[in-house]
């Protein structure tokens, strides 16, 4: 295996980042009651840039403490004030773009111009988003005779536990945080152990914005800090992100409670090239190909990344040709250099996965199109968690084509005919997200109601826009972010059935 | 090929690694361990490790054996994808993001693959249920 040289641009400065970053508890930086903190290591080199609290039980309950101190008065606060909240925390984050961009970077690995142009830009489009519905929701009445009216107003549910995953660190906590706030509910949020830090940064930039407790982060390990608050009986509802053991050991604590979840548990998304595809090769041929290679956006650390082509046999030759070649050219090198386009794998146990499952891949008798290596960085990422982006051809029934991989790899399997497509997309457990490419006017439309995923793009992928409900089909999970629905997932009715008339029932 | 006491050719392996991070857990727990592989996104395709019994198995999860003396179970949807590859229980230093134990210890437990011989699959562990397991235990 060579090592690849990097010629590209200088990295842009690290912004400074203080050593060690307390909870946010109550408004207020609360050192940890263990007294202890954990490295929060960069998966650009492997080394730690800053320590995290390590919570546990008795930090939870503090900043549920704080919570439900927050909850009398921010449920009762006028939506026209929640609105301006949200709003004012979107502008700080838009002003501070630049700098929560490049520590997302350093915290979770991933290129500086995704962390520019997509993570941190939406964070400001969904607090915005959520700033608006608020003030334009309405609940419901009905005049059921002339006498009897019912009025079903929403109220928030309280205090809720939200945890956070790493792959879009500020992007997720955002998708969980903004709904919650503006449904009038108070907060804990656990983000993910790999990435405590930029949460953190944007808690310093928007401490004053927000009231004492409305939203409290307590960082720690899954099994110290998670677990309390999955399990405690002071949270009104836990929103989580993440894998199919986790979300069904919380909903088992949450049936002990008898509370609602949302779970979002990641998929294997098929994205399908019919054959109209290649009719031409135009400029909707070449952003086919740029869609068949979004599988290495983020670094394949995507819940709805495209980890498998099913590409129309009669085009396989000329379409995967074009994608091999457009994934040769993505520039990996150093995350915060500008003109890199794949960066780093968030954690050392993630690169050590995506190398099991390359290996897997292989044994299965997968033939590698490109890739199928760690990529060995020089210049002082030598440490760094790297992966060349990978593809695989092989059939539904591997590994590679069933499991959830979470790094740059997909794997490329044909079909013939359009329920051979959708057959073929069907067979997985999950049904998170889809593709599906076509010039076709008919199957634009029905193949995507063919498919059993949340998510269906269609002539586009990886489009995540506030507006746009998103979320699970099958073992994907259940719930919707990113829409005003989400609202209803933090608020429950209250009905009040009014009766105007003076008049007795007669019946005693 | 390795096998249990009756001859039968084990779904799970464990290396030493392993081994010494369940002795770990086993003394700061006081209690049996069991695994859960995961599916699904972030810390997913991933064996979860919890106190024997913290995680509710039922007539749709599949116990593949006993490894390193704990249980070891994987939904029954995934282990038809899994079924014919052997897995290895291994270790690699890693935060991990779950309520798996071994996490605060800056490790992560793994799973290494490969696939059976013809010979192995006609002479596998019986699997049960997770149901049959809970009752058993009764």
């Amino acid at each position: 295996m060579t090592t690849l040289t990097l010629s590209q641009s200088k990295p842009v400065d690290r912004p400074k980042i203080k050593e060690k970053y307390d909870h946010f508890i109550g408004g207020k930086w609360v050192a940890p009651s263990s007294g202890e903190y954990f490295d929060n290591i960069s998966p650009i080199d492997g080394k730690a840039f800053s320590k995290a609290a390590r919570g546990n039980k008795e930090d939870i309950e503090k900043a549920l403490d704080a919570a439900h101190e927050a909850f009398k008065s921010w449920s009762k606060t006028s939506a026209a004030e929640r609105s301006r909240v949200l709003n004012k925390i979107a502008d700080i984050i838009e002003e501070n773009l630049e700098l929560l961009a490049r520590i997302e970077t350093i915290d979770n690995g991933k290129a500086l111009r995704e962390t520019r142009a997509a993570d941190l830009p939406l964070c400001v489009d969904h607090f915005r988003y959520f700033a608006g519905v608020i003030r334009a929701d309405e609940s419901t009445i009905s005049e059921h005779d002339e006498h009897t009216v019912s009025i079903a107003l929403s109220e928030p549910l309280g205090v809720v536990g939200q945890i956070i995953p790493w792959n879009f660190p500020l992007l997720m906590a955002t998708w969980k945080i903004a709904p919650a706030l503006a449904a009038g509910c108070c907060t804990v949020v656990k983000p993910a152990e790999q990435t405590p830090t930029s949460i953190m940064v944007l808690m310093e930039l928007i401490a004053d914005v927000l009231p004492p407790g409305v939203l409290n982060v307590v960082t720690g390990f899954g099994p110290e800090a998670g677990k309390p608050l999955a399990t405690s009986k002071r949270v009104a509802k836990v929103a989580f992100t993440g894998e199919t053991t986790t979300g069904r050991l919380i909903m088992q604590y949450a049936s002990e409670n008898l509370i609602p979840v949302t779970m979002e548990l990641g998929g294997k998304s098929p994205n399908i090239f019919m054959k109209s595809v290649a009719e031409a090769d135009d400029e909707f041929f070449d952003k086919a190909v740029e869609g068949a290679v979004m599988f290495a956006l983020n670094q394949g650390e995507v819940c709805t990344c495209p980890s498998r082509i099913l590409v129309h046999e009669d085009i396989y030759d000329k379409f995967m040709e074009r994608v091999v070649e457009r994934t040769k050219a993505i520039k990996m090198g150093h995350p915060l250099a500008e003109d890199t386009m794949m960066g780093a794998q968030a954690s050392n146990d993630q690169f050590e996965k995506i190398l099991s499952y390359l290996d897997i891949g292989k044994q299965e008798g997968a033939e590698v199109l490109c890739g199928g290596e760690k990529a060995s960085l020089n210049s002082g990422l030598e440490t760094g968690y790297y992966i060349q982006p990978t593809i695989f051809k092989g059939h539904n029934k591997m590994r590679i084509f069933q499991e959830e991989i979470f790094g740059p790899v997909t794997s490329v399997t044909t079909f013939k005919t359009v329920e051979e497509a959708i057959e073929i997309a069907n067979d997985t457990m999950y049904g998170l997200g889809a593709g599906l490419w076509s010039r076709d006017a008919h199957e634009l439309y029905q193949v995507p109601r063919a498919i059993k995923a949340g998510r269906v793009w269609v002539n586009c992928y990886h489009a995540y826009p506030a507006h746009a409900p998103f979320g699970g089909y099958k073992k994907s999970g259940f719930g919707r972010e990113n829409h005003l629905m989400m609202l209803n997932h933090y608020r429950q009715t209250k009905n009040m059935l009014i009766s105007y008339s003076k008049n007795k029932l007669g019946f005693f | 090929m390795i096998t249990d006491e009756n001859n039968h050719v084990r779904r799970v392996l464990i290396t030493e690694e392993a081994m010494e991070v369940i002795d770990t857990l086993r003394k700061r727990f006081g209690t049996d361990l069991m695994f859960h592989q995961s599916g699904g996104c972030c810390d997913g395709s991933s064996p979860m490790c919890f106190e024997k019994g913290d995680f509710i198995v039922g007539s749709n999860d599949i116990w593949m054996g006993k490894v390193y003396g704990c249980d070891f179970f994987m939904n029954e949807d995934q282990f038809e994808y899994w079924k014919h590859t052997q897995l290895t229980l291994d270790v690699t230093p890693g935060r991990g993001s779950s309520f798996s134990l071994e996490i605060p210890m800056g490790v992560r437990f793994m799973i290494r693959s490969r696939l059976f011989t013809m010979e192995e699959l006609e002479n596998l562990i019986p699997t049960k249920t997770g149901e049959e397991i809970l009752e058993e235990n009764v």
